[in-house]
């Protein structure tokens, strides 16, 4: 059966379109189908991290409008049978989305798809509710920096309010991912750590993504990083994630400081 | 010098986690809820403003949302010939 995931944080810049573009390629690289779908009307970028930008014609809007066929919006990626991408408008006429509308599509990408994957815009405005409102789970995207952390809280009362799972008094999955996660600097005590981001959230931990140049150069080259070097810390993380989301049991890996001695004898004794 | 404290560096993250975890328990209890602090500091504004002309620069409000109490603080200014003002008005 079809499973309807949300990518979403609340906060903008913190690895949504990166997480939706390396977990959608590493579900897909395991056979599923798999389509992500770009909510971010106006500010479209999964298409450019995906490496699709040259090949949109139509888009969510046009699909939801009636102007195209959802299978003439559709992009199959180059690299992966199984893997599409439905993009988001850049015209900024964000009305145009509406709830039914938004509905008919994700009912039809069921029908077609394993998984639909929504890239929510930032913010918990109308695009935000739409991207999360049909998802069977989410997926919280979290740096560890209090900013990041207070507006994943947010995020998740809207999940357990806005979504119609939650109106139904059905359960919603959440799955909290934490992206750019510095061990050293954690263990220094300079940044929160992971216990500290999932005492506060009280929310399952789908996967911890270490900070990594990896991540850039994917983004740089339009291909999602668990494509472009699987072998990378930053990937096997996202791979472990899309294993967790298919209900395997993966042990969880926490990046680990490879810092010298003295950083270790004396950052682990201040943190 | 304490060679400790010279390799110690200050960690700021135990700091991050308690401002954290005062300000979501706040904002956890206010959801769904009006803002009552909000909603207060515009009554009580309205209806002073009905007696004396405001002004705004003259008008200092403070609020300090915490954990289980919370404070507002109204301190205006009313010139001493707001009767007139009020008089005037009506």
């Amino acid at each position: 059966m079809a499973k309807v995931l949300v990518v979403t944080s609340g906060k903008g810049g913190v690895g949504k379109t990166t997480s939706t573009a390396a977990l959608g390629a590493a579900l897909a690289h395991t056979g599923q189908r798999v389509v992500v779908v770009d909510f971010d009307v106006g500010l479209r970028n999964l298409d450019l991290v995906m490496g699709a930008e040259r090949r949109v014609v139509f888009d969510l809007i046009n699909v939801v409008t009636g102007v195209a066929k959802l299978p003439q919006a559709l992009i199959r990626d180059k690299r992966l049978e199984t893997l599409w991408l439905l993009p988001a408008s850049q015209t900024r006429d964000k009305d145009a989305l509406t709830e039914e509308g938004v509905g008919e599509v994700i009912s039809a990408l069921r029908e077609q798809f394993d998984w639909v994957i929504c890239d929510s815009p930032a913010g918990i405005e109308r695009g935000a509710i739409l991207a999360m409102r049909y998802a069977d789970a989410a997926v919280i995207v979290t740096n560890p920096e209090v900013s990041s952390v207070r507006d994943s809280d947010r995020i998740i009362g809207m999940l357990d309010s806005r979504t119609l799972k939650a109106e139904k008094g059905e359960h919603i999955d959440k799955h909290l991912l934490i992206t750019r996660y510095n061990a050293a600097r954690a263990a220094r005590g300079e940044m929160l750590s992971v216990d500290d981001v999932l005492e506060i959230l009280s929310t399952p931990l789908l996967g911890i993504i270490p900070e990594s140049q990896e991540v850039l150069r994917a983004s740089n080259v339009g291909t999602p990083v668990t494509l472009s070097s699987a072998d990378s810390p930053p990937a096997r993380a996202y791979i472990e994630a899309a294993q967790r989301l298919r209900g395997e049991t993966v042990a969880m890996t926490v990046p680990r400081d490879k810092k010298g001695l003295l950083d270790r004898i004396f950052g682990r004794r201040a943190a | 010098m304490n060679l400790l404290k010279f390799f110690r560096k200050d960690t700021t993250a135990p700091a991050a986690r308690e401002r954290l975890q005062i300000l979501l328990a706040h904002e956890r209890n206010m959801r769904d809820q009006p803002d009552l602090l909000g909603v207060l500091r515009e009554e009580i504004l309205a209806v002073i403003g009905k007696h004396v002309k405001l002004d705004p620069d003259k008008v200092k409000i403070t609020m300090d949302r915490g954990s289980t109490v919370s404070t507002l603080e109204v301190d205006i200014e009313v010139p001493n010939r707001f009767e007139k003002l009020a008089v005037g008005a009506a």
